[in-house]
Parts: structure tokens; sequence; C-alpha cells
């Protein structure tokens, strides 16, 4: 459902004072992070931030590397924008925003290092793992970046790599050990809301925001990779504010992402 | 002797009689006052000497309900209360829509159904002159609170300006809540909104379609009061609890409002 | 079916029990819960067993393809889809010749009890999400997809529930499991109303004699009957 025009004016005008649920301009609804919920996939996450809910889950295949990287082990991040969530995603291929949000996300994971593809290698230039984190919305209430990165690297980080038969098929009863992971990175993302910025924002909030800056940190507080969004410009002092509270939120929803991912290997 | 034995008969068929009236009463009533929810194909009465109403269907001798709601029975006709569904515009329902088209001999109104109503430039208290530039009346993403005055089977669905009531709504917001909670949020003789708007000192307009506009400094308080009603729609004693609500927010803004003049003396 | 069968799964039936320990002509676990999906006007979460589906339900709603619409009634969209990370294989996203065959039929099996008269020109839309595959996705996503309808107050001449009736190591079984269903001999989806108990979904492969068939028929209906009480439970704990 597109906003109304009046309710679109209302939240531009406010946004300085109130948001529509109370919350502060910094401040993210509660972020609940659960793992091993797919017993098919090798690694799986449910993210929920208020109302927007989704399910991140990685399967491991082998297949031939890359000609330019032959000992390196594939990642590949696909998110599908599920008519579950909104009847605003239609049937069909991939549109921009599914495409971009994959995008964001696998930019966030790949360009921080995250995994050690020279572990992923099993025959350098014929035989490599493929790890794909598929990403699912299943509720679309907003900020569905921040959803989507946190359930891929939650996935990746319970995943656990099969065992490999010796006809070379794979037996996904047993397994060899967890995914060599280095890096938690977690995108943050703020808007600009009638020259406020505003993080963390609901559907309608998006829908009246002028313009969109992701923002990914890694631990050691330096950031991984950025996307700017949406149609209008944006001030240095804005952008560097926005990274400002990426690096800060981004500490507390790691040590979250730690804390689900212990308790889930006890 | 024969006359002895027909008086106790007389009094046995009187005394049934009023048995069954009694019997047929409780059981009404217990229709109508239980609200046990029916899903779609229970079988409501066996029986010719009813009337399908609201959400029912008959097959054969037997009425089955065809939705999702509480049985009604009034009289002779048999009926389901909705508890949720999409709203079905019926001719004098007041709604809120949004106009989405300025023709050139009517306009487009969005009241959030598939089918945009019509306001024709016949239905305006104005007289308007052919090929007269319409958007000088109503332009887009204006708010018009009209009763509808037509729907067609084909769901050609038409408004009206002309009634006393109708009117364009300036500023405010609008929130949405299923149509099927409306008369729980107006309440029995508009108790309900009149409290809700009494307290809240808010301008409030509740139409048939579920969309309810609201204008006032204590808007947040207002939404949160109707979202509650909507969510506790089948509670008993709702309005007392409604009204508690109401007077301990308002007490806690009231302290609040004072401590902040207070460190403001300070 | 699969000619290179297991060791372990050859036998699946052992003293009148199957690998998971059900009798012949029992259901697996099912769980549902409605209301799962705030964006959507209706939707359920279902587990039988290890299969896990999600239902959303949106419209009535303008009619998207606008070619596509009908003046006369309501035209129901089904999306069946099995999520990449369902299977142990993952499935590659988007729509397959299998996924298509399968909206289809399901749209078949749901059409019949909705009353698409009532909203002439519009689209009601229905996905399919299968979350975790282990057999009998198709009827676990109708018996779903029933219950998110009916949460969506779209009106029903009455519940549609599915199930399926196999035939392993010669022997009649309802509801298979995986490996029920991968080295068993046949498989026989069907899906019911609740009201008549007639057949709105009936596929089969494998190989059922006329006696077989005529059983597995009337073990259906028997079997699909705690399926609309667990619909109804569902849906009526939810408005409690």
């Amino acid at each position: 459902m597109t906003l109304l025009y009046q309710n679109m004016q209302y939240i531009r005008n406010n946004i300085a004072k109130n948001r529509e649920d109370g919350r502060t301009s910094e401040q993210f609804r509660d972020i609940t992070i659960e793992t091993g919920i797919i017993g098919r996939a090798e690694g799986s996450a449910r993210v929920k931030i208020g109302d927007t809910e989704i399910i991140a889950g990685v399967k491991m295949e082998i297949g031939t590397p890359f000609p330019d990287s032959p000992g390196e082990g594939i990642i590949m991040v696909n998110s599908e924008f599920s008519a579950l969530a909104s009847p605003d995603f239609e049937n069909g291929p991939p549109r921009e925003d599914s495409i971009e949000l994959s995008r964001v996300v696998d930019r966030g994971i790949r360009e921080s290092k995250t995994v050690d593809v020279e572990k992923l290698c099993i025959e350098k230039g014929s035989k490599v793992w493929m790890v794909f984190v598929d990403i699912t919305i299943v509720n679309h209430d907003g900020n569905l970046i921040d959803a989507a990165g946190i359930g891929a690297i939650t996935a990746l980080l319970t995943a656990q790599i099969p065992t490999i038969n010796e006809d070379g098929t794979l037996n996904r009863e047993e397994f060899v050990g967890s995914l060599p992971i280095k890096e938690i990175p977690v995108p943050i993302t703020s808007g600009l809301i009638n020259n406020t910025i505003i993080t963390d924002m609901t559907k309608d909030e998006t829908e009246c925001s002028d313009a969109i800056f992701t923002v990914t940190t890694i631990e050691n507080e330096n950031y991984c990779a950025m996307q700017k969004a949406g149609p209008s410009e944006m001030t240095e002092k804005q952008m560097l504010d926005i990274a400002n509270i990426a690096q800060k939120e981004s500490k507390k929803i790691r040590s979250a992402i730690k804390a689900t991912v212990k308790k889930h290997k006890i | 002797m024969t006359s002895i034995k027909i008086i106790p008969k007389k009094e046995d068929t009187t005394i049934k009689n009023t048995n069954e009236k009694k019997e047929n009463k409780t059981e009404n009533k217990d229709i109508e006052q239980s609200n046990k929810i029916v899903l779609p194909g229970d079988i409501l009465v066996e029986s010719i000497d009813f009337l399908t109403g609201y959400g029912t269907y008959r097959d054969g001798k037997t009425i089955y309900s065809k939705i999702l709601g509480i049985l009604r029975k009034k009289e002779h006709v048999i009926s389901i209360i909705p508890l949720s569904g999409p709203y079905s515009p019926k001719p004098n329902d007041f709604i809120i829509g949004e106009v989405a088209y300025v023709g050139y001999s009517n306009w487009k109104v969005n009241f959030g159904h598939p089918n945009d109503a019509t306001l024709p430039m016949s239905g305006v208290p104005e007289f308007i002159e052919n090929g007269a530039d319409l958007s000088k009346y109503y332009k887009r993403g204006d708010l018009l609170f009209a009763p509808i005055d037509s729907v067609t089977k084909n769901m050609i669905i038409q408004i009206t300006m002309k009634d006393k009531r109708a009117r364009k709504l300036f500023g405010g917001k609008i929130i949405s809540i299923s149509s099927s909670k409306v008369p729980r949020v107006i309440g029995k003789d508009g108790t309900m909104i009149a409290q809700i708007k009494n307290k809240t000192g808010c301008v409030i307009n509740v139409s048939q379609n579920g969309r309810i506009w609201i204008k006032g400094d204590n808007e947040p308080l207002a939404t949160k009061t109707i979202k509650m009603v909507e969510k506790l729609s089948h509670k008993k004693g709702l309005t007392e609890i409604i009204s508690k609500y109401l007077d301990e927010e308002l007490k806690q803004m009231g302290i609040k409002t004072q401590k902040s003049e207070d460190t403001e003396k300070q | 079916m699969a000619s290179n069968i297991p060791e372990k799964y050859k036998t699946l039936i052992k003293n009148n029990k199957r690998i998971d320990g059900r009798t012949l002509d029992e259901l697996r676990p099912v769980k549902i819960k409605v209301g799962v999906i705030p964006s959507a006007d209706g939707s359920a979460y279902i587990e039988i067993g290890n299969t896990k589906v999600l239902a959303a339900v949106h419209g009535p709603k303008e009619m998207f393809p606008r070619h596509m619409i009908n003046e006369d009634r309501a035209v129901l969209n089904v999306r069946y889809a099995m999520l990449p990370f369902s299977t142990s294989e993952r499935v590659r996203p988007g729509p397959s010749r299998r996924s298509n065959e399968i909206s289809k039929v399901t749209r078949h099996a749901l059409e019949s009890v909705i009353f698409l008269e009532e909203y002439p020109g519009m689209g009601i839309d229905l996905t399919l999400d299968i979350i975790q595959a282990d057999a009998g996705t198709r009827a676990t996503a109708i018996t779903a997809a029933s219950v998110a309808l009916a949460h969506a107050g779209i009106p029903m001449k009455g519940l549609v529930a599915a199930t399926a009736i196999g035939k392993i190591n010669d022997r009649l079984a309802v509801d298979l499991n995986g490996p029920e269903d991968n080295f068993g001999q046949t498989d026989m989806p069907i899906a019911m109303i609740s009201t008549n108990k007639n057949i709105t979904l009936l596929q089969m492969d494998g190989d059922f004699s006329k006696e077989e068939f005529k059983t597995a028929l009337s073990m259906a209906k028997k079997a699909i009957e705690p399926l609309f009480e667990a619909q109804r439970a569902a849906l009526q704990k939810y408005y409690k």
C-alpha cells in the first residue's frame, strides 16, 4: 500500500519533533535474531527488526572457481523479494530494489573479506566450495538491508561444511566444521527525511525519505561498504554523521550476533 | 370423566408449548450472546425457516457460513459479523478518500478499495460550467470525507459531496484499521469515539472503510488509543478499559510536562 | 520409483510401523499458526512433520496484469515457490516448470470454494513459500492457503485441506515423509472440501490397482479430518 499524500506530509512535518512510533531519531526498533531454523540449510537465521522479518539460509555446493581466482571459493548473496511480504513485490524476475539489496549485502560480506575464500578451495583450478546465502523477506516494514545483512552473517557464522563422500557427492548429515569466517560486517542504514537524519526507517518513513545511506562497519570500526540511495543530495556533514551512527549502532548489533551464535554452538 | 381427561391434556400441551418456547428463547439467546467464532463451511442452521443474511449461503435446507466471524441471529435472518476482510462499499457509508485523478468531468477518489470511487461534476454543491478546471475545486492529494451515493453490481462506486456532512479534510493524519473493527471504535451510540475525542481534544472522523482522520496536539495518543481498541475489540467492557487507559496516559503526560516546566524554572 | 534404494530405506514398514514410528494411517505432527505476516491481509504458517510452509494472501486488490482482468469475478493468482535453502540441493530462485504446474493445480484446488464472483474485476494474490521441504509440500501448502484465505476474510464454501496417500512396501500409507516419497512406489496428493468432502485436487504417480485407488480415497477422507480440526483450532485460537 502506498502512503497517502496527507500522511507523507504529516510524517515529514513532524519528523524533527517525533517519530510515529515514539523512537528517537537514531534509535533502532527491537531486534531479535534466531538461528538454526531450517534443518535443510547448512546454516540459517531469522532476523526481526520491529515488524520487518527476514530468513537467511546458507547452502553449499561444489563448483568450479572463476578463472581469475582459481584458488578461491565463491560466495554469493541473493535476495528474493517474495510476494509474501508485500503486494508491491510483483512476481517475476528480480526488480531493481531486490538486486540492490542483494548487492549491498553481498559487497558488505565480500569486501570485508568476511569469509576466508582461500580455505574454501578443494582442488586449485577445478573444485571449490560455492557458498550461497539466500535471503527471503517475510514481512516488510522498512530497513531490509540491515535485517538482511544481519541475517546473512549470522547464517554464515552458524553454517557447517558438509563432508565429501568418496564418489564426490555430499553428505549433508555429517560435517567437517564451520566456515572460515574472519569478520562480522554489520550494515546500518539511515535516511534523510526533511533534513533530519533518521536511523532504522519503517516502510512509511522510507517512502517519505529524500536520501538513504547504508554504511557497513567491521570489528575494528572501519567501514567496508557504503551505498547512497534515494534521489536527493546529501551534505558532507550528513554523511559523516550517518557514518558515526553506523559505527556506534553496529557495535551493539555485532555483540548481539556473537551472543546468539555462541548460544547456538553450545 | 372425559372432560377431566381433556383438561390435563390441554394443560400438558400448554405446558409443553411454553417449555418449547422457553427452549427456543434460550437457544436464540445462546446464539445471540455467544461470541463463538464460526469458519467458512460451518453449518449454522438446518431449517428452511431462516433466511440467509450477510456472510452466509444456503445449500438445500442447510445454511452455512462463508466467512470467518461471529454468528448473529435476528428474528429469522442468520448473518455473520466478519472479524476480518475487505471493506465492501455500501450506499450511505461515509468513506475517506484521496483524490487520485482529476478528469474533465469527474474526479477519481482512492479510498483503499481496488476500484476508485467516482465523484461526478454533478455531485458537487457548486455549479460548475462545462470545461472548467476541476482542480480548482478538488486537486490531486486532497482528502475527502463523503458518503457513497451508489454502488453497481460491477463495483462502480459513486460518491457525493452534496451531503451536509461531506467535506474536505485539511491537515491532520489518517490511520487505517480493519473496516470490521469500525463499529467498535465508534462504540454503542458513539460512546467510544466520543470519549477519545473529549479526552484527547482531537478532532476525529471515522469512516466506514476503516480510515480515521485525526487532527490535534494529542494525535499520537489518539492513534495509540484507537489501535488499542482495534486490538482489544473482542473484549467486554472495553469503553471502561479505554477510559482508564486514557486517564492514566494523560496523567503521565501531565506529570511529564510539569517536570519539564520545573527544570526550565531551575 | 528410484532404482538404487539405500539399504536403510529398503524396508519402510516394520511390524506395521513406519520408519518414523507412525502407523500406516497416521499423519505427521501438525502445527498451524495464523497471522504470522502483519503486512499481509491473511497469513498462516504450517508445519507438517519436517515440511514447513508460509502462506500469505493479499487482496482482493487491483488486478495485475491488467489484461488478465475478469469483469465478472476475481482472479486468484497463486505463486508456489520452494525457497533456495528448503531442500538439500539448493533450488535455483525463480519459477520452474514444476513450480508453475503446482501453482496451477493449487489454484484449481482452491478456486472452486471461493465466492470469486463477489469481487468482479479484482485479484486475490496467494503466495506459498516452502521454507523446508520433506514431501507433501503442495498438500501442506494447500492446507495453509485455506487458513490464510479464511484469515483474510475471503468468502468460501468451506475450508480445503490436503494430504497424500502413498504406497510403500506394497501397502497404502497416509502422508508420506521424505524417504517414503523418494523410495516408495506411489504418491497421490489429494485435497478435499470440509463441507461435502468433494475432491478439488488429485494427482497420482506410481502404481495403484483399482481396489487400491478406492481404498486410498477412503483413507484420504479419514486422514484429512484431523487437518480440518487443526485448521479450525488455529483460526479460533487466533481470535481468542
